[in-house]
């Protein structure tokens, strides 16, 4: 790796918990979940705040599992904003009253990402795997429009809901929000046992394209829409995290510090603990985050490929799923020996079915 | 959709997107949503008069003053730079 020191990290994603009521089949959260006795302490998390905005962290979103099953989400929010970052609340909007929302208010909370089953009560609770989940997040919608939270709905897309995806964007209308995020499916955590059940056919991945252009269009200075790609379906891999260590820095339940939230599933790396060793030291010192920066680590054909500025090879964490290998180039990439069993996996899993399979606690 | 911006339109900085002096990186910044733009001198002179409720207008006619600087200029120069910021759902006009 040459010596050149990384630039501080934009953006913090704190899981504060895996808890959550829901059971989404794509919860991008680890197979092993953790208990909230392995959770971070209120204290612990503030300093971990503290410690990001000092080394230049601009946004914290606050994100799971679902945050509001923790009880001090209000008093973190509070100190978050308190030592000047920007705090977003990703939430499936379960676990959220008026009275709870109000207080977020208080406390001085930018903004909410609220998060989308489906476009009614049969698809998102069936999905969602939780019965009166459509209901209750519209009644909580309208509590965020009344106090005046700006808002971005995210819409996870895949082989059930793509026909829908013009719905979802009347929704989003709807609902006031300003930004609308259409992320298709990334197939880690849980989404990996519902590939045959999830995964989008090249025409839906090809339509949802189309249809994102003409809205973003038709609803410009309305309505921003950020488009996540079905990767599979793609002939270059998308820069994941903008290149590894390279912007993001993700704190685990239990105070692990990753790179991105899919980082654990590249066993050969070992990642500090955030309430063991100082954010900075781990950020810009730590095997694991300089692991894949730079360009050094890289083998061929990305080694000698003029795109790896761009896409720095893609996912690591895909990389290690499909090759086995988290130094390998991206499996998406045309140039990638076994991109031609990857596409071929994705369009069987594309014609294929199944009944989901659901995020489960540990008991 | 149009992102046009009239004289007599007000224009305001919605909620959730707010200035910032990252003291780390030394720079001034608009920070919204999933975004950090930087913020360069000309882009901080035009949001430090967007107030709420001064009009467009009223707007160019400050800075034009303020920077000694023709009206019509400044008020194309600010025209961009609010409707870029207008298509971005960053800035409204009332
Ligand atoms: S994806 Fe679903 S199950 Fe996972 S944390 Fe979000 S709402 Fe909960
Ligand atoms: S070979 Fe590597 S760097 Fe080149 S396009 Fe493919 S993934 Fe990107």
């Amino acid at each position: 790796m040459s010596a050149l020191r990384p630039n501080p990290p934009m953006a913090m994603l704190a899981e504060l918990t895996h808890r959550c009521p829901l059971a989404c089949p794509y919860c991008s959260n680890p197979l092993e979940l953790e208990r909230k006795e392995r959770e971070l302490t209120t204290d612990e998390w503030k300093d971990i705040f503290s410690q990001a905005a000092e080394m230049g962290v601009l946004h914290v979103h606050f994100s799971g599992g679902e945050p509001a099953s923790r009880r001090d989400l209000e008093e973190m929010v509070a100190h978050a904003r308190d030592v000047g970052l920007y705090t977003n609340l990703i939430t499936s909007g379960i676990g959220l009253n008026k009275r709870r929302l109000d207080a977020l208010n208080e406390c001085g909370l930018d903004h909410v990402q609220l998060s989308l089953q489906g476009v009614d009560s049969e698809m998102a609770d069936w999905v969602g795997g939780y019965k009166g989940g459509f209901d209750r997040k519209m009644q909580v919608a309208e509590w965020i429009g009344e106090i005046g939270f700006p808002l971005t709905l995210n819409a996870v897309m895949h082989k059930k809901n793509f026909d829908r995806l013009d719905e979802t964007i009347a929704i989003a209308l709807d609902m006031g929000a300003r930004r609308l995020e259409v992320a298709t499916v990334q197939f880690h955590g849980w989404a990996a046992k519902n590939r045959a059940a999830l995964m989008p056919t090249r025409e839906q991945a090809k339509q949802a394209r189309l249809t994102v252009n003409a809205a973003r269009e038709r609803l410009e200075g309305v309505l921003v829409i950020d488009y996540v790609p079905a990767d599979h379906h793609s002939d270059y891999p998308k820069p994941c995290m903008g290149g590894w260590a390279s912007t993001g820095i993700n704190v685990a339940p239990d105070g692990a510090v990753l790179p991105c939230h899919a980082a654990h599933t590249i066993k050969s790396l070992t990642f500090d603990k955030a309430h063991e060793k100082p954010l900075k030291e781990i950020w810009y010192d730590s095997d694991a985050f300089n692991a894949f920066r730079g360009f050094d680590w890289m083998q061929e054909p990305c080694r000698s490929c003029e795109l790896k500025t761009k896409d720095f090879g893609g996912c690591r964490c895909q990389a290690m799923a499909i090759a086995g290998d988290a130094a390998a180039t991206d499996p998406v990439c045309i140039k990638s020996p076994l991109h031609g069993e990857l596409v071929r996996q994705a369009e069987a899993d594309a014609e294929a079915d199944a009944d989901l399979v659901y995020r489960v606690m540990p008991t | 959709m149009s992102v046009e911006l009239k004289d007599g339109d007000r224009p305001v900085i919605l909620r959730g997107v707010r200035t910032h002096f990252d003291k780390v990186r030394n720079v001034w910044l608009l920070l919204a949503p999933e975004r950090a733009l930087k913020l360069d001198d000309v882009g901080r002179a035009i949001l430090d008069e967007v107030d709420g409720t001064r009009t467009f207008g009223e707007i160019t006619a400050i800075l034009a003053e303020k920077y000694d600087a023709p009206v019509d200029r400044i008020s194309g120069d600010a025209r961009t730079y609010l409707s870029g910021l207008m298509a971005r759902c960053m800035v409204e006009a009332r």
